[in-house]
């Protein structure tokens, strides 16, 4: 484990302690307790039941998918799975909120305790306890800027479903907390119960920072509401972790408040306390039974759970040979493991080598040129340009030896370029490696008769000159050469 | 239990209850008297008996994930105290 990074203040030493809620839409058609849709960026109020504009006389109905996804989200998080739940009104009084009190779930939530494990820079793992996660609905949303004297309310996402994941004050840096974000939205999309996408709304967090003198009581703790974007997390951390130890070094005292974040100049601001009755008086609700299923309803969930981050690292470290760094990489996004599983066995295929053995070249050639590529022209892994079996077709050919290693990276980039498929590049451009013996003899001949001033420094003692022999032969042919070949010959001849 | 002047009106501050002043003190001994009948109740042990959630054995109903409804934004606003492309509108929320 790394140690928790600390900040010097004017009294000491100083650490911070941070907790975080992410709320994630849970996919799904319709809403949690009504029959309208969920899709995002529909013109507003067309996706409202009467139940979601709390019609008097209406009554919530339950969307059994909701309840599996959720129960789905907590065996992914090895969770412990409540198989009886209940439904809490929250009050509070907002105008996007049309009930007057959000349905959630307080003392009794569907999921418990779970862990979830972080891949830490150095290569290390770190456990982040889950406290609970719990279903409850959305509200609608709010818009203050399009008319200088009145709020419009939409309430297209009002009833949505949603998981609170509560995570414990585990995390002790901005660093742990974008890594448990990310963490946390690869499992949800493995999983297919929440479709991460941050800057559409379908996850934020609410961040609670406090800081203390290592080995002291917690302080007391500012909770940051509604960040979308796991930078915005960064920002709001660092800023609080100054402010708060400014704060407390100054002669003053942390509030227990809730805070709002710019992302325009990355400072938080306390919310009008008006806003913050913190009196929820939650109740359970009266118009819901409590949520009762068997152990077999989740034990069928479980069977049916896709191979999760965790699990398929370990396997790739093993089955491919590839470092825990590369698998990292390689499992953060679960179409990037399918597409590097896909390549690995076309590869083999073609060139008849094992997987264990080609594994590393084929993390290789993704992390290092493909995925860099992608990024830099903005595309999923989904939209490469060049699909797995082309670019196994270019690894086939770099791990039989027809082409050198240098070669095959021209080549890449012709087949991004051109679209071509590797062998026809290598045809056409007459890129097949030399490992003919006596067509790099007669070269190397000609290079010695050529360099007698190199040639009497080497053999005076100056060893390295052997790369510029080297050099001069594969400028000779073109970078066709065989380099295996031309330093046993070289190294005879010299 | 008794309730005071300043809890009744923080009650109906959370409620969005307008209620004047010179009307507290009655409240509070009407809310008070309520209370204290309720709290009967205390003199029954339930010490490990579950908060009962019906009087009937039944489970909660569950539907399944179908777009049943939606697509009517007219019904949605029929009722509106003002609307504007399709939004409510309400005096304005200052953040």
């Amino acid at each position: 484990m790394t140690g928790a990074p600390t900040f010097e203040g004017s009294t000491g030493t100083w650490e911070v302690v941070i907790g975080l809620e992410i709320h994630a839409q849970v996919t799904s058609q319709s809403k949690l307790f009504s029959g309208a849709a969920t899709g995002f960026g529909a013109e507003p109020n067309t996706q409202v039941s009467l139940v979601d504009a709390a019609m008097p006389g209406m009554l919530p109905v339950i969307n059994e998918y909701c309840v599996e996804q959720a129960v789905r989200t907590g065996l992914g998080l090895k969770a412990q799975i409540n198989l009886r739940s209940v439904f809490d009104r929250k009050n509070y009084f907002y105008p996007d909120l049309p009930q007057g009190y959000q349905i959630s779930q307080f003392s009794d939530p569907i999921v418990g305790e779970g862990t979830i494990y972080l891949d830490m820079p150095d290569g290390s793992q770190r456990a982040i306890g889950i406290e609970r996660l719990h279903l409850e609905q959305d509200a609608g949303k709010s818009l203050h800027d399009q008319s200088p004297t009145q709020t419009y309310v939409d309430l297209n996402r009002s009833g949505v479903a949603l998981m609170e994941i509560v995570s414990k004050p585990d995390l002790r840096s901005a660093e742990e907390a974008g890594l448990y974000v990310r963490k946390v939205r690869t499992i949800l999309r493995y999983l297919g119960t929440c479709d991460g996408n941050m800057d559409q709304g379908s996850m934020r967090c609410d961040v609670n920072v406090s800081v203390r003198h290592p080995g002291d009581e917690l302080g007391t703790r500012a909770e940051v509401k509604n960040i979308n974007s796991v930078r915005f997390v960064h920002q709001a951390i660092e800023f609080e972790t100054r402010r708060q130890i400014e704060e407390i070094e100054g002669g003053g005292t942390v509030a227990l408040e809730t805070r709002r974040f710019d992302p325009k100049d990355g400072v938080t601001h306390p919310m009008r306390s008006k806003e913050e009755a913190h009196d929820y008086r939650y109740f359970p609700d009266p118009d819901l039974l409590p949520l009762v299923f068997t152990q077999g309803f989740v034990n069928t969930i479980k069977d049916s759970l896709p191979e999760l981050p965790d699990e398929k690292k370990a396997r790739f470290e093993s089955e491919y040979g590839i470092s825990a760094a590369n698998a990292g990489v390689l499992v953060a996004e679960r179409a990037k493991g399918d597409f590097f599983e896909a390549l690995v066995a076309s590869a083999s295929d073609k060139s008849g080598k094992p997987a264990s053995e080609i594994g590393q070249d084929c993390a290789n050639i993704l992390i290092s040129d493909l995925f860099g590529i992608l990024n830099k022209q903005g595309l999923s892994i989904d939209q490469s340009p060049i699909d797995h079996r082309s670019l196994a077709g270019l690894q086939a050919l770099k791990l039989d030896g027809t082409i050198s290693g240098r070669i095959a990276k021209e080549v890449f980039v012709e087949m991004l370029e051109s679209g071509k498929q590797a062998e026809d590049i290598v045809e056409e451009q007459g890129l097949r490696q030399v490992s003919d013996t006596g067509e790099i003899d007669s070269i190397i001949d000609k290079i010695i008769a050529d360099s007698p001033k190199q040639l009497a420094g080497y053999k005076a003692g100056k060893e390295n000159l052997f790369g510029y022999f080297v050099g001069q032969v594969m400028k000779a042919t073109g970078g066709k050469a065989n380099p295996q070949v031309v330093n046993e010959l070289l190294k005879k001849k010299l | 239990m008794a309730l005071d002047k300043a809890t009744v009106a923080k009650i109906a501050h959370l409620a969005r209850l307008r209620v004047a002043d010179d009307r507290l003190e009655g409240l509070a001994s009407e809310l008070s008297n309520i209370l204290t009948w309720i709290e009967h109740l205390e003199e029954v042990d339930t010490e490990g008996v579950t908060p009962m959630s019906s009087v009937v054995e039944a489970n909660l109903r569950q539907r399944e994930d179908a777009i049943t409804d939606g697509a009517k934004a007219d019904d949605i606003l029929a009722n509106a105290p003002g609307t504007a492309a399709g939004f409510f509108t309400v005096p304005k929320v200052v953040e």
